[in-house]
């Protein structure tokens, strides 16, 4: 089986994971054109190297990032999302669009 | 040695044993069959033409020399007759999905649009052996789909509609109508899934994907399509947005057009032309048992297990799942696709336990959001897309051929392969085959 390091839970089976894709920088959904949503929801890098990725522990509902290499299948590193995001994020609501019917 | 020596040996041989008149008539048979093989009269002619050099320039250089690549090549060469084509594969031909798959056959999809060209991708099996002069051993014996949820019955009913708007045989089957296609399937109503109804699609098939690749390079080749077999590719030339030739590691060539038909590679290949891709590629692993008695003549395909079967031409049951859980760039396989793979193939089959496992491998599956394909344009002019596969791919090689061909000759999208464009995703118009790609999700 392959083991990977929950920063939790420690060394758990990797089938006790989900793996949630890209970590990704959402972009401010007011404030974009409609193409640079798109590549936002549908496109990835899909990187053949090492990429950085959204993993869950699904029976803690614990979730991390891991670094690992998508050619030799090795998992280089996992660590708390705290190490990325440490910053407040605001959520504002925007001001709603004038209705151009009206 | 020459023909006069192998008179002698047969001079010999005969005199040898021409006391024994049975013994004499057992031993000329081989003599008889060396001796044509020797003769000048029927020289052994190669699949292929042997290796050459790169040009510097082609008219379309194709890369990926996989079935899509191949057929795309053919058609190119004897729809339009535009011979002066490139294939180029960082390794053999064939040694992609298109030699990874289960082979299976279909188009009981549940889209109008994905039927309509799986529909006639079908029937251009059909015809494949006579068209390319190359037996792809196709063997058209039904696929039959189960359902042991409400749900999932409720998209076979639609599924059937669709298919019978579209003239392809797809319809619902009960429970006694399964036990009569497939007698040796083990179907308790106290199981877990127990099997509730299906879907029966008398067109589909199976084919020796090997040897659909081989005719349609060997094809391609006759008329004209140079293939460069461990020649990779490792940029892409362009010019105020166009495409206007590729870098080898056999040395850069000038193109009218270029085409990307490398399946799992496909986002690593894009990245050379400088644009991402909605893809993700997945291992999608399978695996075959020992060569058993013919048992079994339909291909049996279960959504809510994860598996499905078929038996090959040498009694081999050649078994499919699911794709891997997370993202990878490799071929290797795994003992927990085999436990859980053999273990819902049991629930179907039990009497399979004892069976011998022989082989296990993957493909590197180019998945997308919708699991339908990417045909047509690109974001770089005269730079042609054929991605997205997933685990869906072999089924369509002759029409993704023929039709990915006739938009690169007239410079137009086909209406037939349109709702496949990269830039559905620009108005949400996905082509949404999740449901109907049976067990790879």
């Amino acid at each position: 089986m392959k083991v990977m390091r929950c920063p939790l839970n420690g060394d758990r089976n990797i089938n006790e994971f989900q793996c949630a894709g890209e970590v990704t920088v959402m972009p401010d959904a007011a404030d974009i054109s409609d193409d640079v949503w798109r590549d936002y929801l549908w496109l990835s890098a899909n990187e053949a190297g090492v990429v950085r990725e959204w993993w869950c522990h699904l029976p803690t509902s614990y979730w991390f990032i891991a670094e690992r290499n998508t050619v030799t299948d090795e998992i280089v590193r996992t660590y708390p999302s705290e190490e990325v995001f440490n910053k407040r994020v605001e959520f504002v609501q925007p001001e709603p669009a004038k209705d151009p019917a009206a | 040695m020459t023909e006069k020596a192998a008179s002698s040996l047969t001079r010999i041989c005969l005199s040898s044993t021409a006391a024994d008149p049975a013994l004499h008539r057992i031993e000329i048979m081989p003599i008889g069959l060396l001796k044509y093989g020797l003769r000048r009269a029927y020289p052994a002619k190669p699949d292929l033409p042997p290796a050459q050099e790169l040009k510097s320039s082609y008219d379309v250089v194709i890369i990926g020399g996989g079935g899509h690549g191949l057929a795309t090549a053919y058609h190119l060469a004897n729809d339009w007759g535009i011979t002066n084509v490139c294939v180029l594969d960082k390794g053999y031909i064939g040694g992609g999905n298109t030699g990874r798959n289960t082979s299976v056959i279909r188009s009981n999809y549940i889209t109008p649009e994905s039927v309509r060209f799986y529909k006639a991708s079908v029937n251009m099996f059909d015809g494949l052996s006579q068209e390319l002069d190359y037996n792809v051993m196709y063997s058209k014996r039904g696929q039959l789909t189960l359902a042991h949820t409400d749900a999932t019955i409720r998209t076979f009913r639609l599924r059937a509609e669709v298919g019978k708007f579209h003239g392809t045989g797809i319809e619902m089957v009960d429970r006694k109508a399964i036990r009569e296609i497939v007698p040796c399937l083990h179907m308790p109503l106290d199981a877990r899934w127990p099997v509730m109804a299906g879907l029966w699609h008398p067109e589909a098939g199976t084919a020796r994907h090997d040897a659909v690749v081989w005719g349609y390079a060997a094809r391609a080749a006759d008329r004209g399509v140079e293939i460069h077999q461990r020649t990779e590719v490792t940029g892409i030339l362009q010019e105020n947005g166009t495409a206007i030739g590729v870098e080898t590691t056999a040395g850069s060539i000038h193109a009218g057009a270029v085409v990307q038909a490398v399946a799992g590679m496909s986002s690593v290949v894009a990245k050379m032309a400088g644009f991402r891709l909605p893809i993700r590629t997945y291992p999608l692993q399978a695996m075959v048992t020992q060569p058993l008695k013919s048992f079994i003549d339909p291909l049996v395909s279960s959504s809510a297990l994860h598996c499905y079967i078929s038996q090959t031409a040498r009694g081999e049951i050649v078994i499919g799942g699911g794709s891997d859980p997370y993202e990878l760039y490799s071929t290797r396989s795994t003992l927990d696709l085999k436990e859980s793979l053999i273990a819902h193939t049991l629930e179907l089959f039990p009497f399979l336990a004892d069976v011998r496992l022989v082989r296990q491998w993957a493909g590197m599956t180019d998945m997308t959001p919708d699991y339908s394909p990417i045909m047509g344009e690109s974001p770089v002019k005269n730079y042609w897309l054929d991605a997205g596969w997933g685990t869906w791919g072999f089924k369509a090689t002759p029409a993704t051929g023929k039709f990915m061909a006739q938009a690169i000759a007239i410079g137009r999208v086909p209406d037939i392969i349109a709702p496949f464009r990269l830039a559905r995703f620009d108005t949400m118009a996905l082509v949404n085959e999740m449901g109907a790609t049976a067990a790879s999700h």
